[in-house]
């Protein structure tokens, strides 16, 4: 994996690293190389690792006085709130910290699309980043069903109903997944095992996702290839440690203030309603993130074609290396794609905000315009761009525009030939 | 290997996997049926209701399977309006008659066919039931008639033992 080889200096750490070569991948995890033209919005990797050992620490303390039982859920998370030592700091750090968890994912994903880090030869980063995402809501819808309150119930419902939209088997499966013929405490207690199960996962491809990156390395802001040897990168220790760490530092300020100042904001007052299967809330919402893909689902009229729609607009994101036919990177250089892409995070606002809200009238008529455009930017826009922009010239190598202050080669030449 | 007879060693290989698969399935099986309804899930399969004192109008709401069924005692003028609907203007055509087999009761999964909350009562532009989650009007006999629910709400198997009592499932 590291350019160099890695001796050990003392006789028993070389004893050990030929027997176990841990040394060796620290070495290698220290001195590995990385541009040097980094911005803030690469330290948002760190960041999650951060918020997937937060939730699994939380969680794991939870799960000593959560109680996963129909006729008991509801009390044993007022008991953590109520009596439980810090209960109520461990619960709203891990409630939160879901949202936290979403909002350094989707900026992370945001960050990639700008900077056209799923493309060659990064496309298994790429993949094994959504199949994380996805895991990442399937734990998160799985969480929230944990308290038993009104929403987790009538979310889990609508929820797992998705899947009777299947033909034929579409019951069969539903029942398979309650347990029963509605949710009831059979699914209450495997959702508890799969939530429990799922971010060890997600820690395993985490693993597999950072090794795919330390194969090629990082992309760049610019987006073009480390010329090596050359001074383009600088080791991840102490250079990029100590950026991540304040990122960090910044990121956990915004966590903490949601945490101590307003840790029921995100949440909906009628999970504080224990369930009731008889009565449903007058107006169920999903948590934020997943707000957009809610709002495909609502759009689409036909209750199966509106599953299709919405598991689409999630997986077509694994084929975007591929429906982005461009060459270049960086939407630095592509001027057209980087109109694009903000009308893109427009969308997907736009999309979170109408799911948010009734689906009727001028909301659904917003909604639907703006799922058609998701499936326009993916499927027409992103393949005909790649062969229709002018794009600019790209810098010779990632040290020059760092040299010259600005990431265009042109605007660098312009200087040098005004000098 | 030699290129004469390979057919030999292919075909142990073919059944050995075909042997393999058989014994992974044989094991995954009840790895996966246990998630499927338990004894003490189907044991509750059915549940007796006391409709004595419903009189005319009203509506009660029971739980059957987890799921709630709705008892409603119809008024003369929600079964007319029921009866006098055409066919055609159906999503999912079914007649009232064969809703209601004493047109006075409807008994039916309180369970909204899109995906799965549950309708209020006298709601809803056609008088009969309203979902709150994503807007689906169902008429007096419980029939789909606007929104993005496919079908009419469910008719559990149900009985009258008696004049006073509803058994259901």
């Amino acid at each position: 994996m590291s350019d160099h080889e890695y001796t050990p200096k003392s006789k028993f750490g070389k004893w050990f690293n030929d027997r176990l070569p841990l040394l060796s991948l620290a070495s290698h995890l220290t001195d590995y190389p990385t541009p040097k033209n980094l911005n803030y919005w690469w330290t948002f990797g760190g960041i999650l690792t951060f918020c997937l050992i937060t939730q699994i620490v939380t969680g794991l303390t939870l799960a000593m006085h959560y109680i996963a039982h129909a006729d008991m859920a509801f009390e044993s998370v007022e008991h953590i709130m109520r009596d439980v030592n810090y209960g109520w700091l461990i619960r709203y750090i891990h409630a939160n910290g879901a949202s936290m968890f979403f909002l350094a994912v989707y900026i992370h994903i945001f960050r990639s699309l700008f900077y056209g880090s799923y493309k060659s030869p990064r496309e298994i980063i790429w993949i094994l980043g959504i199949i994380i995402y996805l895991l990442m809501m399937a734990a998160a819808f799985m969480g929230y069903v944990l308290p038993w309150g009104q929403m987790s119930f009538w979310g889990a419902t609508v929820i797992t109903n998705l899947f009777s939209a299947i033909p034929l088997v579409g019951e069969g499966i539903v029942n398979w997944l309650w347990g029963g013929y509605s949710v009831d405490n059979p699914t209450l207690t495997r959702f508890f095992t799969l939530h429990y199960l799922i971010p060890f996962l997600i820690l395993g491809l985490v693993v597999l996702h950072i090794w795919a990156l330390h194969v090629p390395g990082n992309n760049n802001p610019v987006g073009i290839d480390i010329k090596k040897p050359s001074k383009d990168t600088v080791p991840f220790h102490p250079y990029i440690v100590i950026k991540d760490g304040f990122a960090l530092l910044m990121f956990m300020i915004v966590f903490a203030f949601f945490v101590f100042y307003t840790p029921n904001i995100l949440g909906h007052a009628d999970n504080y309603i224990e369930a009731n299967p008889l009565v449903t809330p007058a107006h169920i919402v999903p948590e934020w993130y997943l707000l957009p893909f809610y709002a495909i689902l609502r759009s689409v009229p036909d209750k199966l074609l509106g599953v299709i729609a919405m598991l689409s607009a999630i997986l077509i994101l694994a084929a975007l290396p591929w429906l982005d036919t461009s060459k270049i990177r960086s939407a630095v250089f592509r001027p057209l794609y980087k109109q694009f892409y903000w009308i893109l995070v427009a969308d997907v606002l736009i999309l979170g905000y109408v799911g948010a809200m009734p689906a009727e009238g001028l909301y659904l008529l917003i909604a639907r315009v703006a799922t058609g455009y998701y499936f326009i930017h993916f499927l027409v826009v992103l393949p005909i761009l790649g062969f229709k922009e002018k794009t600019m010239p790209l810098p010779l190598s990632i040290t020059e525009p760092v040299l010259g202050g600005s990431p265009m080669a042109s605007a660098v030449k312009k200087k040098e030939s005004l000098n | 290997m030699s290129d004469k007879k390979p057919e030999r060693r292919e075909f142990l290989f073919t059944a050995s996997y075909a042997v393999g698969a058989v014994g992974v399935g044989a094991v995954v099986w009840p790895l996966i049926d246990q998630m499927n309804p338990d004894a003490s899930v189907k044991a509750l399969a059915s549940t007796e209701v006391d409709v004595s004192t419903m009189e005319p109008g009203k509506s009660i709401t029971v739980l059957w399977r987890g799921k709630p069924v709705f008892i409603k005692r119809r008024t003369s003028e929600e079964i007319a309006e029921a009866r006098a609907v055409k066919m055609e203007d159906l999503k999912d055509p079914q007649k009232d008659e064969d809703r209601a087999k004493n047109p006075e009761w409807l008994v039916m999964v309180g369970v909204c066919t899109h995906l799965g909350c549950v309708p209020l009562n006298d709601k809803g532009d056609y008088n009969g039931w309203f979902c709150p989650c994503h807007g689906s009007h169902y008429d007096t006999s419980g029939r789909i008639r606007k929104g993005p629910a496919p079908t009419n709400m469910e008719i559990p198997k149900y009985e009258f033992v008696n004049s006073n009592t509803i058994k259901i499932g």
